[in-house]
């Protein structure tokens, strides 16, 4: 559905040019999901910039569902934009319209509907947001949450193919945000929308990506499986990202209450399982078989996706040979595990 | 002054002089007001989006547009008004009166307004040019659809400012024989030393400068009830 090729893009500022985009290439396939996370300043947004021309790319083709973006004339850039739904951080609502103006915006602009075409479409769409009564409310008095939701009913009016979303629950609470995120995987199975999203919050490439790329200083540095990445990370970078954010942010949570020990028989291991694993008796069967002692010191069971995962800091307590005992049991149980301390 | 001092003073003025000079003032207004701002809005317009970053920026219209609007502002109302006269001649016929003073009128006023046009543009967020363009909005369909409408109650308070500045531009419309109340407190007030008739020439420009500026209210707030 959508091609990258080299693409690159750079700025000029203060007589330095900057590297913004260095020589991306990405594949996203219809219906997919595809998420784009890196650190504020990598570069995921004028990624996302580029693939409507929003910014011009310096060399490269954005070639969505067969239309090269950067070899089309302006006109026919406008009507390609048309079929791109795009969803902002910030919402950009009209505060001077009502929210069914606001929905209706795209069609109007399009000029080829007539009053009766437009309200059934509108209707259609704050239906499937749940906002049908908030039609001739006005924007101020919307909750972000629900500002969002009218922001993704305009993107969708005019039926297109391809959603972009901007950091679009970067501005919302925990709760506000996994609605939201409900309700696009529901757009994405039902309408089989493709979406391609840029966050730098991993929770909600957990929550509905099937594929992700990982972006620092203008580059891809892994892409592959939401899965696969965010359980196996394979590049440095990426595991800072990830995993080791996890255990130092569970090792900082702990410390307050834990003092590490050096060389005391203890060791702390992070144990990470994927799919049907996480519902084994893991701890339960070391524990029978070995002789090792086992407090949990923080741990998460959660979803990416659909596949159920999980992530222990597991403080061990026992001799080497035991601990050697239990780490072949995991690996045979399916467990990933890492020795922290 | 007791209630009948000022009574018979009232009575001696001449009304229909202080009835014409405030139709007149009303008359200068109303066409200066109107062809200030149908005017300043695309100047304004063209000053925001000529700008650097803006949808149609163009350094060169950007700079020479901005050097004439800021020449234009800092030139003395009076001195626009007598260098004017061969311009105000060709375009209305004559140079003096009510209809004489309408063209500097507009000319000293539609800089400022335009100016007022542009800082309103400016304070749209960013965003909503973004997703404006990402709906494939042309840029008139921007300026149509979403600029005018989004500014709108700033644009109103804007008017009302300009409106109210021209109030004491019309007064200087003496100078050129336009009349209007300006004049009348100038003639009859300054040179004549008739105090009484310059008392009611400012109270009555008071007055109407008071209802301006509760209609240009009002009329915010009915807008920005959303």
């Amino acid at each position: 559905m959508i091609k990258i090729e080299n693409l690159t893009k750079s700025y000029k500022t203060k007589g330095k040019i900057i590297k913004v985009i260095d020589n991306i290439n990405l594949d996203v396939k219809k219906g997919e999901v595809y998420g784009i996370i890196g650190r504020s300043g990598a570069g995921k947004s004028t990624l996302l910039k580029c693939l409507n021309l929003l910014e011009k790319p310096d060399t490269g083709s954005v070639i969505v569902d067969g239309v090269d973006l950067t070899k089309i004339s302006k006109r026919e850039l406008r009507l390609e934009r048309q079929q791109i739904g795009v969803i902002f951080q910030h919402f950009n609502l009209l505060n001077s319209k009502t929210i069914f103006e606001n929905v209706a915006l795209p069609l109007r602009l399009q000029g080829n509907h007539n009053r009766n075409e437009i309200t059934i479409a509108v209707d259609e769409m704050l239906k499937l947001v749940g906002l049908t009564e908030f039609a001739h409310k006005y924007p101020s008095s919307l909750s972000g949450g629900q500002k969002q939701r009218v922001g993704i009913a305009r993107a969708l009016i005019t039926k297109p193919k391809l959603l972009l979303s901007d950091e679009a629950t970067s501005a919302l609470d925990p709760q506000t945000t996994a609605s939201i995120l409900d309700l696009l995987l529901e757009i994405n199975e039902t309408l089989g929308i493709t979406i391609v999203l840029i966050t730098h919050e991993i929770e909600v490439v957990r929550k509905i990506c099937d594929k992700v790329a990982v972006i620092d200083g203008g580059e891809i540095i892994e892409e592959g499986k939401a899965f696969d990445v965010l359980m196996h990370p394979k590049q440095p970078l990426t595991r800072k990202l990830i995993i080791e954010e996890s255990s130092d942010k569970y090792l900082e949570q702990v410390r307050h209450f834990y003092k590490f020990e050096k060389n005391s028989g203890k060791h702390i291991l992070l144990l990470s399982f994927v799919g049907e694993t996480t519902y084994q008796p893991i701890l339960n069967t070391i524990a029978r078989q070995t002789d090792m002692n086992f407090s949990i010191l923080r741990g998460e069971l959660d979803r990416i996706k659909k596949m159920p995962f999980g992530q222990l800091l597991i403080e061990f307590n026992g001799d080497h040979n035991s601990l050697g005992k239990a780490c072949e049991i995991m690996q045979n149980m399916g467990v990933h595990y890492e020795i922290v301390h | 002054m007791s209630l009948a001092i000022i009574s018979d003073a009232l009575n001696t003025l001449d009304w229909s002089e202080i009835n014409q000079a405030t139709l007149d003032t009303l008359f200068m207004l109303g066409f200066a007001v109107f062809f200030s701002t149908i005017i300043g809005i695309p100047v304004g317009l063209l000053l925001f989006l000529t700008n650097k970053d803006g949808v149609l920026q163009n350094k060169a219209v950007y700079s020479s547009l901005s050097f004439i609007v800021n020449v234009l502002r800092s030139i003395p109302f009076i001195i626009l008004l007598i260098v004017m006269i061969p311009t105000t001649t060709f375009l209305v016929g004559t140079s003096l009166g009510a209809k004489g003073t309408i063209p500097p009128l507009v000319v000293g006023a539609f800089p400022f307004f335009a100016r007022l046009v542009e800082n309103a543009l400016k304070e749209i967020d960013k965003g909503i040019f973004h997703m404006a363009e990402s709906c494939g909005a042309s840029t008139w369909q921007i300026i149509w659809h979403i600029l005018l409408p989004e500014i709108m109650p700033n644009l109103v308070a804007s008017i009302t400012v300009t409106a109210i500045a021209l109030v004491s531009y019309t007064a200087m419309a003496g100078a050129v024989g336009g009349g209007g109340l300006g004049d009348l407190a100038i003639r009859y007030g300054y040179q004549r030393f008739q105090t009484d008739v310059m008392l009611v020439t400012v109270v009555l420009m008071v007055i109407m400068v008071q209802v301006i500026q509760f209609l240009g209210d009002f009329l915010v707030k009915v807008i920005r009830k959303k």
